[in-house]
């Protein structure tokens, strides 16, 4: 059977299967549409964040990005677990104690100020936004190489499955299609690279494999270091980014990984506040799983495309190469006509382009495997991106209809047209996802990066502070939460659409580029808050007495019922 | 009255454990991730496991690992802690 007919196949069982979850487990209640009735096992929650976590970028081009990136390529690898951490420790308990469906909901309550409430609505439609936008468009992608449809049409079919799971299931629904989604996921991760493992060290652990010795008794990682120098670039395993900034950066991502919304719901959904801690650790193991392979297929695929192209004579190549070059993702040029092809540094003589996503397309086909591994690494990348996607929708339409709708403009409303309003923003957020998905903006990727730095500079402080200090009152909040996005919002802003020329080691804060720079938001929210608040009252008793309550896990189930 | 003295009394004595607790943890969160990951990765490479330079594999293996040790033994530490302090559900 041909790789077409295979993805065809493949693709359309697993969407077969996840409206079939959807169907099966729809949401028939507010409580269940946005927090699935509170009644997910930890494992089940821990299995559905890991899903929701793992975007398109993190299955397609982390590993491709981190071949290129080398050690500085860490900051995402510890940037995005780290933060499962802090989740663990500081927030996930406390809030699911709290209780509620979201975020605002809990900045409200415990800054007894719609103002607080509303800063909160404001900023977490705005991240998940930029972040869905960019999900969307890589639903396309994939649909594009994998299935030959016009970016378009994928994007549309993407918009037309997510409508169907996530008005229908709500985030019951999403749980447990999520759950569905890992497994297709971390299988179609796992099988190519078990085996390029196998291939290139003999060790079929490819976290141990990249550390092993190739055929010829060399350590993998000496001999790609000693190809990389050779060709003009950095050695593998040093990085070139100063080390204030790797620093910076993977606080940025730690925190901001603890800070957004959609991350943060997904522990709503649990029993007990054990139950929130725990499934925060399975969480981070099952995101382990693909986040420890990802830099050994890293170091795998850029061994691969050098010994196979480097120094090769342009109609000797392997098939899989002249496969991928027809996608534009390999491209050749023979500048100095010697029908040899050189990879270098130097911008001048190199004559090989490589796109960072081909580390994991290309996998199957270079390791030999059959068509249907192909067809499964396309399934595995949209199941990446529709989980990532329907979680994001589903808090932009939560905050809608609860944080706007219910708790701000029509507190009267009742829950039957609470829940028809909640499938109506779904619908409408999945269209405007959709719309920037067939015209995305130039600046998607950057944006996403964004999404970061502001959850960084904005949720976490107040969400530590409204737990651990009784003290903090809304007042420093909001300000803390202003100044924090602010500041971070202008930095960006700055470096990126401002002055792009300046954007450059010695124009920046002390050597922090925009991508760490949510770091320091973080801080100067944590500063001005904590200043603002002794100078204004402290909050009121029974504020104070709800920051005991949820401090003490007892009793969290029943709290649930309002 | 004094119940309830007494129930507030556990209660902070609950919370400072748990501070502690924590505190201890994300110092070693730290540890590994930015001081071996970050800070001291250059001095730490000079270290080797098998192919391994010991820095870079604190920082692209090493932290992830230490990271879900920490959420295990924090889950197993807080319902035994929970339990202690009459706190569980």
């Amino acid at each position: 059977m041909d790789i077409l007919t295979c993805t065809y196949i493949i693709v359309g069982l697993t969407f077969l299967l996840y409206i079939g979850i959807a169907i099966k487990t729809r949401a028939s209640s507010t409580k269940e549409f946005y927090i699935a009735g509170g009644g997910v096992s930890p494992l089940a929650n821990g299995i559905a964040t890991a899903a929701d976590w793992m975007s398109a970028a993190s299955f397609i081009s982390m590993a491709g990005l981190i071949s290129f990136m080398g050690y500085d390529g860490s900051v995402y690898l510890m940037g995005w677990t780290g933060g499962y951490v802090l989740l663990a420790l500081l927030l996930a308990p406390y809030l699911r104690k709290f209780g509620k469906y979201t975020v605002p909901d809990f900045v409200g309550d415990r800054y007894y100020s719609q103002t607080a409430r509303l800063v909160a609505v404001v900023a977490a439609i705005f991240i998940s936004f930029t972040y869905v936008a960019g999900q969307m468009r890589g639903v396309g992608i994939v649909f594009s190489r994998f299935l030959e449809v016009d970016i378009n049409t994928g994007v549309i079919i993407g918009m037309i499955i997510v409508v169907f799971y996530a008005v229908l299931g709500g985030m019951k629904g999403i749980t447990y299609t999520q759950v569905a989604q890992y497994c297709v996921l971390i299988f179609a991760y796992m099988v190519p690279a078990i085996f390029i493992s196998l291939q290139l060290t003999g060790n079929p652990i490819p976290q141990l494999g990249f550390g092993s010795t190739l055929a010829d008794g060399t350590y993998l990682l000496d001999k790609v270091d000693g190809l990389l120098t050779e060709l003009g670039f950095m050695a593998y395993t040093s990085g070139s980014k100063d080390m204030i900034d790797v620093f910076f950066i993977t606080a940025a991502l730690m925190v901001g990984t603890a800070g957004l919304p959609h991350v943060i719901v997904r522990f709503f959904t649990v029993p007990k506040v054990k139950d929130a801690r725990k499934s925060a650790g399975y969480a981070l193991l099952f995101i382990a799983i693909l986040y420890t392979t990802a830099p050994a297929v890293g170091v795998f695929g850029i061994y691969n495309m050098i010994t196979n192209i480097n120094g090769k004579n342009m109609d000797a190549l392997p098939a899989w190469v002249q496969n991928w070059q027809k996608t534009g993702l390999i491209k050749m040029e023979d500048k100095n006509k010697d029908g040899l092809i050189l990879y270098q540094k130097d911008q001048q003589k190199n004559e090989l382009i490589i796109d960072k996503d081909i580390m994991v397309l290309a996998n199957p086909e270079i390791a030999g495997l059959p068509n249907w591994v192909v067809a499964l690494v396309a399934a595995g990348g949209l199941a990446a991106a529709l989980s990532t996607a329907a979680g994001l929708l589903l808090v932009i339409s939560t905050a809608i209809s609860r944080d706007l709708l219910k708790n701000a403009l029509a507190p009267d409303i009742s829950e039957k047209k609470e829940l028809l309003f909640a499938r109506f923003s779904a619908i409408f957020a999945v269209v405007v996802a959709g719309y920037f998905g067939v015209n995305p903006p130039g600046f998607v990727a950057e944006v996403v990066a964004f999404a970061f730095g502001l959850a960084a500079a904005s949720f976490f402080p107040i969400i530590i502070m409204g737990i651990f200090s009784k003290r903090m009152n809304k007042e420093g909040a909001i300000a803390g939460m202003i100044i924090g996005l602010l500041f971070t919002l202008g930095y960006l802003i700055y470096f990126k659409f401002l002055n792009p020329s300046l954007n450059n080691k010695e124009n920046w804060w002390f050597g922090i580029s925009s991508e760490g720079i949510g770091t320091l938001g973080m801080i100067l929210n944590f500063m001005v808050s904590i200043l603002i608040s002794r100078f204004t009252p402290p909050p009121p008793k029974h504020i104070q007495q709800l920051v005991e309550e949820i401090r003490i896990p007892r009793g969290a189930s029943s709290a649930i019922v309002h | 009255m004094s119940t309830l003295e007494n129930v507030d009394h556990s209660r902070s004595a609950y919370w400072k454990t748990n501070i502690r607790i924590l505190a201890i943890l994300l110092i070693i969160w730290f540890t590994t991730s930015f001081l071996l990951g970050i800070v001291f990765v250059k001095d730490l490479n000079q270290v080797r496991i098998g192919g391994f330079k010991l820095g870079f594999w604190f920082a692209q293996q090493g932290a992830i690992y230490v990271f879900i040790l920490l959420i295990f033994y924090y889950v197993w530490r807080m319902n035994k802690l929970d339990k202690e302090f009459d706190v569980d559900e």
